[in-house]
């Protein structure tokens, strides 16, 4: 069976080579010829494409499976931050209806500022949700939208490695779409953002990302405008899904330059372009959030100006048809020269234009892609966040594994040969390994071009071992055997009207014809197609060599299995809200961000204004319901900097900072007693950062000593004197009887003994991860005690210099 | 005119303390002092002035009958122990008049009415070894003319009392949410203080001959009581009389002020969701919105005072509830709206099951918290099938958490798909409603019968039972669905391969 299944990908493999020629000229004869070769084909075809349904049944199956591991290992629930704002907003939809979704002020977060959702979020992931939530509604299936958006993702990476499939097929045929989708299916990376819960926009972009490619190269291969349309919406899906389009939009003009240059023009490729800029420009300036973005951001000119260039090939390429040689000659020269003057002039006023606005015309992440460096240098929020560094090369390990290793086998089984398909493939390779070295990100969007290159290698290799094994045990049975070859060719011409009927509406009808003609063929006629492939192509490893080959291809393959089911398991799967850790007493949980979000939900005011790092602004809203100052959504760093510098301040000015913005509670989260090392200690840094870059009092050497964040009796007295000091370590020193020694900084604390005056402690967690502090309210004067009252003037003197210091005043 | 003040006498002397305690919180004790002594001259003078006023109104303003009958003693005895008051009133009846009756009244103050969850009774028959007890029916009464909008119960004795014949009656009665702290708010490190108001004597439209008030307190801490002679202290016991010969509705108003940290788990609303398949399983949902009912929590919480001093820091907290589960209860699951509570422990055992869960944070006085409990139990421990062919299920009514007051409880029968004429049988009175409820792959909908129950203890657990009629075919209505559309995907899939639709031959 093993074999047999073999030889099937490796049948399937020969034909899109020349498919890929065949297909726009519509040349039925040409296939039927080609076909009668491998009469048996249409058997084989048709009970291949049934296992091949059924393998990437089982394909969609794996896919959706081992992303079920944090449910399994945990709860279902929602991971993370920006899945929980995905949820909320998700929650509003299928509460409210679409038309409240577009007009959502949502005045819960950005406190006093407010936020408009519907203008501002990519709506893919919450309307597919939403629509798949109230389908099965209808049908009475009553699940609650959490347990959609938590198995949102799996879903679509299973979609994902369908499409991949499909991409992949097109390229380099049924067994590399196969080993492709496969591979996809649990490759680590994408594993990491798309795990259930993790409802993130990421999960089902990627899918549409895919497909949007596959559709481009289908409409390349086919030269059909109904593909060219489907290749617009899926386009208008990704570009609602996420702000990633963009990678679409300039790879796509990319290729279709680099077809240009090599001479690789044709109507296909015009058919493959044209519409795609028309249509998926008009549909994607439907999307709130990109609107008229869609025209006048630099991300989009690139689109623009291949679709002149097409324009301008395709009029040369229609006159050159018109005139004669000479003729042409003389216009090229002509307008060659004349629209040399013109493009200059354009492109004047192009750059003069870009250069007029600020940030010439890209947004910080944009160029932070262009140069990596560029964020670290200018953008500390951008650089703060630990998914927008660049990534290390044991992440490369982690996150593709042996795909690393497979791909420039991949990129040279791509060259042989060089088709428009293969070669798009190629240049989306390329690209992504660039980006994904920018942001770690980003490495998400390689991860479906190392699968497909690796699945070109290894179905490549795989075919070229069984080649030769097979070509191996068909010599050794004809020379066992030599009447044999009598037999092959009477069987071999007797089905032949037949099988050109049925490989004309092979692709177009699902094999039907093949279907009918099964009973008439027979399925013994493997060696003459062994023997006209080797003729063919002339490539046979020794035998020895191709088992062993084959031996360690499936070694390969099995440690890839091995390490994405490991990560799947343990590295991607925790929900990261809820922490556990293993001990010799066993498992032991730690809940405590849900214990104080569910604390604050329940025992504060409606109307509460919670103010905390922006980290867990999403997280706040969405499970404790509160106003919320700054969120994940980083649009307004003004903002964010009041926070960081409040954080950073003495707890005098800080108190005046909240109180002007109305802050009832402040949280912050503490790893001190139990060794959690992400915690607004360890993230001080950037408060003071982005703090000191909006307001200088804030200066960041205040904080450091010997170049460092210190906490211990080295700590400076700005350090010690900062309210996010003082509300982590607030009593910390009276658990373990005076000593404070915080185990993420593995130090005792350097100030041990200390009161809040304009603070006071409301809640701390059962771990103490998350503690939260109600800002006192101002004392009321008391009458008669002149004598304080007086040294009060007189100590605030110094005091009105430090109000001057409040943003906000 | 006179009679209408007498149960607001409380009030005032309520009014006038906490006036001053309010006005000069710093001088607490001083003033407590004076307000006692204010208070217990002031209460003299008025229960004075209501046996004046009931001697006067006696033989005018009662209805005829009661008069007739008077109560030779009366033992109380009220359990303080937990924010759950439990009365225990043991009466000697007899009948003075010349008619039978057969019924005896109970007076409350409208207050208690209020707040009285269950009443029951009993006829004692016989002593010590030979004691038998035979319940008794107790309703409202329509007797609306008690003094000060007293309210009154009736119950109705097994047999007709004879002129001049005895009956002894134990009356149980539970109040709920009738201690009231104070100080109303304590912050962590203090203790809960309540105060409990009743009467020392008992309220009565009889004559009482001899009577004793016995009141339990949680431990001996009393901070003060009031004394109406003779009345004593003993550990935990407040005992008030015996007085004798008490005319009916005499009310000396007490107040009681004593320390109770139980935990005062108040459930302010209860949604249960049983839901019936006919393929062996019962499904049950409980929402939970729980509350800390005790004296408010005032300023900051400490976590460290609360981990490192947990014997006075926080002492009327609770940290966990426990959930009786009936027995082979499987697949149970304790969360709220953002997800698992990973802080429960199950232990099953042959007879019960205990779930014991802790919210996510303890409760503090004030706090709220909401969850979610779901448990599966196999459906032959609690469906059955009656003689006239119908089916009933037997189940508990109320609230599985052990000493909690449900405020208003909502039991959501849901039967199966299909089932007609749904009744309920409840042992009490509550509000019944019908609703349907669609889930999955259902087209009709299924029935649901609804009760509703406000002010439920834990002795309102006892079984309920909804009868209705179901055909078992019913039970394959959805597999056979969904086998048929997959059946006719199928044959839409064969009749498409076998179709050829295409334009060019």
């Amino acid at each position: 069976m093993k074999a047999l299944i073999d030889s099937e990908i490796s049948r399937a493999h020969t034909k899109p080579h020349i498919r890929g020629f065949r297909r726009p000229l519509m040349a039925v004869p040409v296939d039927g010829i080609i076909k009668q070769s491998t009469p048996s084909s249409s058997l084989r075809f048709a009970f291949g494409n049934v296992l091949a349904f059924f393998i990437l049944l089982l394909i969609g199956v794996l896919a959706f499976s081992i992303r079920l591991f944090s449910v399994i290992k945990y709860e279902s629930v929602i991971h993370e931050f920006d899945p929980y704002f995905n949820y909320r907003v998700t929650q509003f939809l299928t509460k409210n209806g679409i038309y409240d979704f577009w007009n959502w002020f949502d005045d819960r977060t950005w406190y006093p500022l407010g936020r408009v959702i519907g203008g501002t979020v990519y709506p893919g992931l919450t309307l597919t949700a939403g629509t798949i939530w109230k389908v099965l509604h209808s049908l009475n299936i009553p699940l609650s939208v959490e347990t959609v958006c938590v198995f949102t993702a799996p879903v679509f990476s299973a979609f994902a490695a369908w499409a991949a499939y499909l991409l992949t097929k097109e390229v380099k045929g049924t067994g590399a779409g196969l080993t492709a989708a496969v591979l996809l299916a649990m490759v680590p990376s994408y594993i990491s953002r798309s795990v259930a819960g993790s409802y993130d926009n990421e999960a089902v972009a990627i899918f549409a990302l895919i497909f949007t490619f596959y559709l481009y190269i289908k409409t390349l291969n086919t030269g059909s405008l109904f593909y060219a349309t489907l290749n617009s919406i899926s386009y208008f899906y990704m570009v609602c899904s996420w702000g990633g389009y963009t990678f679409i939009i300039n790879l796509i003009p990319m290729h279709v330059l680099l077809c240009i240059v090599t001479g690789r023009y044709s109507s296909r490729l015009y058919i493959a372009y044209a519409p795609l800029v028309v249509l998926g420009t008009l549909l994607a300036a439907l999307v709130p959030v990109v609107g008229f973005n869609a025209v006048m951001t630099s991300e989009h000119f690139a689109s623009f100006l291949v679709f002149i260039v097409i324009h301008v090939v395709a009029l040369a390429y229609y006159i050159k048809g018109m005139l004669s040689p000479k003729m042409f000659k003389v216009a090229a020269t002509l307008v060659i020269s004349v629209g040399l003057v013109v493009c200059i002039g354009v492109v004047a006023v192009l750059v003069a234009v870009v250069a007029s606005s600020p940030t010439k015309g890209w947004s910080g992440r944009s160029l932070s892609l262009l140069d990596p460096t560029y964020a670290s240098k200018y953008i500390p929020i951008i650089a703060s966040v630990s998914e927008h560094q660049p990534p290390t090369w044991p992440s490369y390990f982690m996150d593709i594994n042996v795909l690393a290793f497979l791909v420039p086998a991949g990129i040279i089984a791509c060259f042989s040969p060089l088709s428009d398909a293969s070669s798009f493939v190629i240049l989306y390779l390329v690209m992504s390994v660039y980006f994904s070295g920018v942001m770690v990100r980003l490495m998400l969007v390689f991860a479906p071009a190392a699968c497909i290159m690796s699945g070109i290698a290894l179905s490549e290799a795989f075919d070229v071992c069984t080649r030769s094994i097979k070509y191996y045990i068909s010599k050794l049975s004809e020379s066992l055997q030599t009447d044999a070859g009598d037999i092959v060719p009477g069987n071999n011409t007797s089905p032949q009207s037949d099988v050109i009927k049925t490989d004309k509406k092979d692709d177009l009808l699902k094999e039907r014809p093949s279907r009918k003609n099964k009973k008439k063929e027979k399925e013994n006629i493997e060696k003459p197609s062994v023997k006209s492939k080797t003729e063919k192509r002339p490539l046979v490893l020794p035998v020895e060599a191709s088992i062993f080959a084959l031996f360690l291809i499936i070694l390969l393959a099995a440690f890839y299995v091995i390490h994405s089911v490991w990560a799947a398991a343990e590295a991607y799967s925790a929900p990261s809200i809820v922490l556990t850790s293993h001990s010799h007493d066993g498992l032991h949980v730690f809940d405590d961000f849900r214990e104080a979000y569910a604390w604050l939900s329940h025992n504060t005011e409606v109307d509460d204004k919670v103010a905390s790092w922006w980290d867990y602004g999403y997280q706040t809203t969405a499970m404790a319901n509160r106003t919320v100052i700054v969120d994940n959504n980083t649009w307004n760093n003004t903002h964010i900097a009041t926070v960081g510098t409040a954080m950073s301040s003495p707890e005098k000015d800080a108190w005046q900072i909240f109180n002007s913005l109305d802050v009832k509670y402040v949280l912050v989260v503490f790893g001190g007693l139990v060794g959690y090392p992400s915690d607004d200690i360890n993230k001080f840094l950037w408060m003071v950062r982005i703090g000191g870059g909006v307001f200088p009092h804030i200066k960041e050497p205040d904080y450091l000593r010997d170049g460092q964040y210190r906490i211990d009796s080295q700590a400076t007295p700005t350090m010690l004197n900062s309210l996010m000091y003082k509300l982590s370590y607030f009593r910390f020193v009276e658990t373990d009887g005076g000593k404070g020694y915080d185990r993420v900084r593995r130090t005792e604390i350097g100030k041990k003994y200390f009161k809040l005056t304009h603070f006071e402690e409301v809640f701390t967690t059962h771990h103490w991860m998350v503690r939260i502090y109600k800002l006192k309210p101002q004392r009321n004067r008391i009458r008669g005690k002149t004598k304080k009252s007086k040294s009060k003037t007189t100590s605030a003197t110094p005091r009105s210099g430090t109000t001057k210091r409040n943003p906000w005043h | 005119m006179l009679a209408k003040t007498l149960f607001r006498t409380p009030d005032i002397s309520q009014h006038l303390r906490l006036g001053s305690i309010l006005l000069l919180p710093r001088e607490k004790t001083r003033v407590n002092m004076e307000v006692f002594v204010a208070r217990s001259r002031l209460t003299l003078i008025l229960s004075l002035l209501a046996l004046l006023s009931l001697s006067f109104r006696s033989s005018s303003s009662l209805p005829s009958s009661p008069s007739e009958l008077q109560i030779l003693t009366a033992e109380r005895r009220i359990d303080l122990a937990s924010h759950i008051i439990r009365v225990v009133l043991t009466l000697k009846v007899q009948n003075d008049g010349a008619s039978p009756a057969s019924n005896v009244l109970l007076a409350f103050p409208p207050p208690q009415v209020k707040h009285l969850a269950l009443i029951q009774a009993a006829e004692i028959t016989g002593k010590k070894k030979k004691k038998a007890v035979h319940p008794l029916d107790v309703k409202p009464s329509d007797h609306t003319d008690g003094p000060n909008g007293a309210k009154f119960f009736s119950i109705s004795l097994r047999n007709p009392l004879t002129s001049g014949g005895s009956v002894s009656v134990e009356v149980s009665y539970i109040l709920t949410q009738s201690l009231e702290p104070f100080p109303v708010e304590i912050s962590q490190s203090e203790p809960q203080l309540v105060l409990y108001r009743d009467s020392s004597s008992i309220l009565s439209p009889y004559a009482i001959k001899q009577q004793t008030t016995v009141i339990r307190t949680p431990s001996t801490k009393v901070e003060s009581f009031t004394r109406v002679e003779p009345s004593s202290q003993i550990r935990t016991e407040l005992k008030y009389g015996p007085y004798v010969d008490q005319s009916p509705y005499s009310f000396t108003p007490i107040l009681i002020h004593f320390e109770n940290n139980n935990p005062f788990a108040v459930v302010e609303e209860l949604v249960r969701e049983i839901e019936i398949s006919h393929w062996g399983n019962l499904q049950i949902t409980e929402h939970y919105t729980l509350v800390h009912n005790g004296a408010k929590h005032k300023g900051g919480f400490s976590r460290v005072e609360y981990q490192s001093r947990p014997s006075i820091s926080g002492v009327s907290s609770f940290k966990h509830l426990v959930a009786k589960l009936p027995p082979r209860v499987h697949s149970v699951y304790y969360r709220d709206n953002i997800g698992n509570i990973s802080t429960s422990h199950l232990r099953t055992s042959y007879s019960k099951s205990e779930l014991e869960i802790e919210p996510r944070y303890p409760l503090l006085g004030g706090w709220k918290a909401t969850f979610v409990i779901g448990y599966g139990l196999p459906l032959q421990d609690f469906l059955f099938e009656s003689n006239d062919g119908k089916r009933y299920l037997n189940f508990t009514f109320g609230c599985p958490i052990a000493e909690t007051v449900v405020n208003k409880i909502t039991n959501k029968v849901v039967l199966p798909e299909g089932s007609k004429n749904p009744s309920a049988v409840v042992p009490f009175s509550v509000d019944n409603r019908a609703e349907t409820k669609y889930t999955y792959l259902d087209i009709v909908g299924r029935p649901v019968v609804v009760l509703e129950k406000e002010n439920v203890v834990p002795e309102h657990n006892s079984h309920f039972q909804v009868y209705y009629d179901f055909h078992p075919m019913f039970m394959l209505a959805e597999p056979l669905m969904l086998t048929s559309v997959f059946f006719f995907l199928f044959v839409a899939a064969v009749a498409y391969l076998h179709m050829d639709i295409s334009i060019r031959k």
